[in-house]
């Protein structure tokens, strides 16, 4: 299907896009009144359809998979990722085959970027049999091997130390791989975070640590709940560089990735990014998000979106036509309704699945 | 094709709310994303967003409208270029069918849940009250030592390093972390030597931060390696319980069988001596508890040693409890680097026919020597070594009920929710009608572990509360 051959990279070489020259993108943003000028290297025409297919499908996704869950086909926890598309976007436009993605629960556009079928996440988030854990992990719980995703994990912060031992294993196997660990602003002061951050400086493994700061830690902005709000400073005691990013341009994350990604691949150890987004839902589906303004969200959607942004520019600068992005937005809608198609017709577990996968039969001998 | 707006639900449990307002009319156009409407329950207020782009032709359910069922048709999206009226009135031939039957989508999950109990009980089910009990099969661990193998003695602690280094040597994927386990060569010396060995790559000094290298080695296991994560004592780990829990033991299944945890946990456990009540807590009910971890507590050092290699080569997390106290004693041990030992046998390891007394670990002393105290006085016990916690080798001890029809339980651990009663509820399950006599047990008692040596000694199981014990069963 459609979705198959994903985690395709952009066309263009990232490590050339970062040497780019940078004044021109300011340029651009200028004339879009963007409020904040930036210097990003600007993309490829190939590379903006890219970015813009990815993210929409995560948007379109998420969207469904929220749409289904009021219809009480997904249930549970469901955490949606809408408005943060362009950080893993960004991110994985710079990386390599072989790299490994490790997030919390809200999961699911990490893992459509790493390429994992529309179909099998949605039938997770629907509890069947077609889900990439057989239904028995839901929309926290899911991982591919095959496409290098290791979760997909519910407790906040764990996923740290978890992604700093996938750097470790890059570390001792030596194979030049990188573990792109993501957190978000809320897990961000949990123990076990700075505990990692040591031993990843002190061994110099190669992980890039993605903070995603969406400025709300559940209902809990990231003032009433950080002492140090620049989350790129979260490493400076270890000696860890770090740096904040516009996490609603893609462009600037995958400039800012290509750096990061160098330097643990390296040998330089871990490196953070603090990809300062925001998350246009409630933290779950049950979350009137009642601890912030409709206007902060409205202005956030209307002049950050990191889609739109992409849109436009794909309009103004290179002259795609309405049409060819109907043709996309179009092929999008086409993947997520089969995808909610499969997802809701696919049977449940059978019910012998209720004991299986608890533990692995050993190798003789 | 027009699409149905249905009354969305704001939690799996909701059934009805409030269509508060309408923040479109009808005839306006409206983009995915769009707020169109807000809905209220008693809890919160929230919004609907359209789902497709068009125009909003119908409003089924007017604004202030209560009580209206969750997936009820509340409106009704045109798509671009359809007849707005004719959409309207033909109704939504939704794009998502199951949408058109709340029914099938509301009850068809539940409904499984609850079935699912009583369809898929496990192939090997505890046996009911009830149904005849049938001849246990005793585990014969008798060619459990090589044929021909050299014999030497051993202490726990050597037994435990010779592991670790042939399994090391077999597997360059094997590797040790823990606090002092290289430079200072263990801080109960198991890991002597390995540094030297190994290098610094493959034995590895952590600082002293349990959650994150407990939570570095479970990562690095789902990557493909095997770690063997000491804890300088398992009181510590309770710094990493998370991640050993969550994150080693649950992976497999969160994953459909895709991603285990081949990962071993190890370190002294228990009681040593005047530590007090933190660094004396034994854990295996703890561990023993949870689905996905097989939890292993040797008593000898062949067992150790069987045991310890058959842990590093399983594909699950291994709980690998040890006891201070018993590093310095000494066991017969076979030479030779394919000496195994099976996770999940227990032992028989005297025999006996008037009372089995089955234990684990540290508390194999007392059992033994309690079983020598009741030879003097004529009653021969029959004392089984658990060795592996879980899975628990339930049969080999029903075996041994089925014999002595009497049964003593002992352990260090405390006593409610214990491993021992655990033993009892099992032996009760599968030997009911065995039973000449209540199982009893034999415990640690349930207080903190006092620091004062004679309180101690009082807090800690001993040789006399089992001979009591076993009395006690056999009415004498």
């Amino acid at each position: 299907m459609a979705v198959a051959a994903r985690k395709s990279k952009a066309p263009a070489d990232p490590k050339a896009a970062a040497k780019a020259p940078k004044a021109r993108a300011a340029k651009g943003q200028a004339e879009r009144g963007a409020p904040a000028p930036s210097n990003v290297t600007p993309f490829s025409k190939e590379e903006d359809l890219h970015a813009y297919r990815e993210m929409l499908l995560i948007r379109r996704f998420e969207e469904k998979a929220g749409q289904m869950y009021g219809m009480g086909l997904i249930g549970g926890f469901c955490h949606l990722y809408i408005g943060q598309e362009a950080v893993v976007i960004g991110m994985q436009m710079a990386s390599k085959d072989g790299d490994q993605v490790i997030t919390g629960y809200r999961d699911h556009g990490h893992m459509l970027a790493c390429g994992m079928e529309s179909r099998g996440v949605m039938a997770e988030l629907t509890g069947r049999r077609g889900g990439y854990s057989r239904g028995k992990g839901g929309s926290m719980h899911m991982f591919s091997r095959e496409k290098n995703f290791y979760g997909g994990h519910g407790i906040v912060g764990a996923q740290v130390s978890l992604g700093t031992g996938l750097a470790f294993a890059d570390w001792y196997r030596d194979d030049k791989t990188v573990s792109m660990t993501y957190f978000g602003d809320g897990a961000a002061n949990q123990g076990q975070v700075y505990e990692s951050f040591n031993m990843a400086q002190l061994w110099k493994l190669p992980v890039v640590y993605v903070i995603e700061n969406n400025r709300y830690a559940m209902g809990t902005s990231v003032s009433r709940a950080s002492a140090q709000t620049d989350f790129s400073r979260r490493g400076l005691s270890f000696g860890i560089p770090g740096e904040q990013v516009d996490g609603m341009d893609v462009r600037a994350v995958r400039e800012a990735a290509t750096r990061a990604i160098e330097h643990a691949r390296s040998g330089q150890g871990p490196y953070i990014l603090e990809m300062q987004t925001y998350r246009y839902r409630g933290h779950s589906m049950s979350d009137p998000a009642k601890y912030r303004s409709k206007d902060e969200v409205q202005r956030m959607r209307e002049e950050h979106d990191p889609i739109e942004q992409v849109r436009a520019r794909l309009q103004r600068e290179f002259k795609v036509g309405e049409d060819e992005l109907k043709a996309i937005d179009a092929k999008v809608r086409e993947i997520v309704n089969d995808a909610a198609e499969f997802a809701t017709h696919d049977p449940e577990p059978d019910v012998s699945e209720l004991y299986t996968d608890i533990l692995l039969e050993p190798a003789q001998g | 094709m027009p699409i149905d707006i249905l009354m969305p639900a704001l939690s799996p449990t909701m059934e009805e709310g409030k269509l508060a307002k309408w923040l479109k009319k009808e005839g306006d156009s409206v983009k995915a994303g769009d707020v169109i409407a807000e809905i209220e329950t008693d809890k919160a207020t929230m919004e609907v967003e359209a789902v497709d782009e068009g125009i909003l032709a119908k409003i089924l359910v007017p604004d202030g409208s209560e009580n209206v069922a969750v997936n009820t048709r509340i409106g009704v999206i045109a798509a671009e270029g359809e007849d707005v009226n004719a959409a309207a009135s033909a109704g939504g031939e939704s794009a998502k069918p199951a949408a058109s039957d709340p029914k099938v989508a509301q009850s068809a999950p539940p409904a499984a849940v609850g079935e699912a109990p009583v369809v898929a009980a496990p192939a090997k089910a505890e046996t009911g009250v009830g149904s005849a009990p049938a001849q246990a099969k005793a585990y014969d661990a008798s060619s459990e030592f090589p044929a021909g193998a050299e014999i030497v003695s051993q202490t726990v602690r050597e037994a435990l390093r010779d592991a670790m280094a042939e399994e090391m040597r077999r597997d360059g994927d094997v590797f040790v972390m823990g606090e002092e386990v290289a430079e200072y060569q263990g801080a109960y010396k198991v890991t002597q030597g390995l540094l030297q060995e190994f290098g610094p790559k493959r034995v590895i000094d952590t600082p002293i931060t349990e959650h994150g290298f407990a939570g570095i080695g479970v990562g690095a296991a789902l990557s493909g390696l095997r770690p063997i994560v000491e804890f300088m004592t398992f009181n510590f780990a309770m710094q990493a319980i998370d991640q050993i829990i969550n994150s080693a033991a649950k992976t497999l299944y969160m994953s459909g069988g895709q991603m285990g945890a081949p990962i071993v946990f190890r370190g002294p456990n228990g009681a040593a001596a005047r530590v007090g009540a933190q660094h004396s807590h034994d854990y295996a009910a703890w561990y023993s508890n949870v689905p996905g971890l097989k939890v292993v507590m040797p008593y000898s050092a062949s067992d150790a040693k069987g045991l310890l290699k058959s842990a590093i080569r399983d594909p699950n997390p291994v709980i690998f409890l040890e006891n201070e106290i018993m590093y310095g004693k000494s066991f017969e041990v076979p030479k030779g680097d394919d000496f195994l030992i099976p996770i999940g046998k227990a032992k028989v390891v005297r025999q006996g026919t008037d009372v089995t007394i089955v234990s684990f670990g540290i508390g194999m002393t007392y059992a033994l020597g309690a079983a020598e105290a009741l030879a003097k006085e004529g009653i021969e016990a029959e004392v089984i070594d658990l060795r592996t916690i879980r899975p628990m080798d339930i049969d080999t001890v029903v075996a041994s009920v089925q014999k002595t029809n009497r049964c003593v339980a002992v352990e260090e651990g405390f006593p409610q929710s214990g491993v021992t009663a655990e033993i009892g509820m099992k032996i009760m399950e599968a030997a009911f009608d065995y039973l000449d006599a209540p199982v009893v047990r034999v415990t640690g008692k349930d207080v903190p572990m006092p620091y004062a040596a004679n309180l101690e000694k009082l807090a800690l199981p001993n040789i006399g509360e089992v001979v009591a014990a076993a009395k006690s069963v056999c009415y004498r």
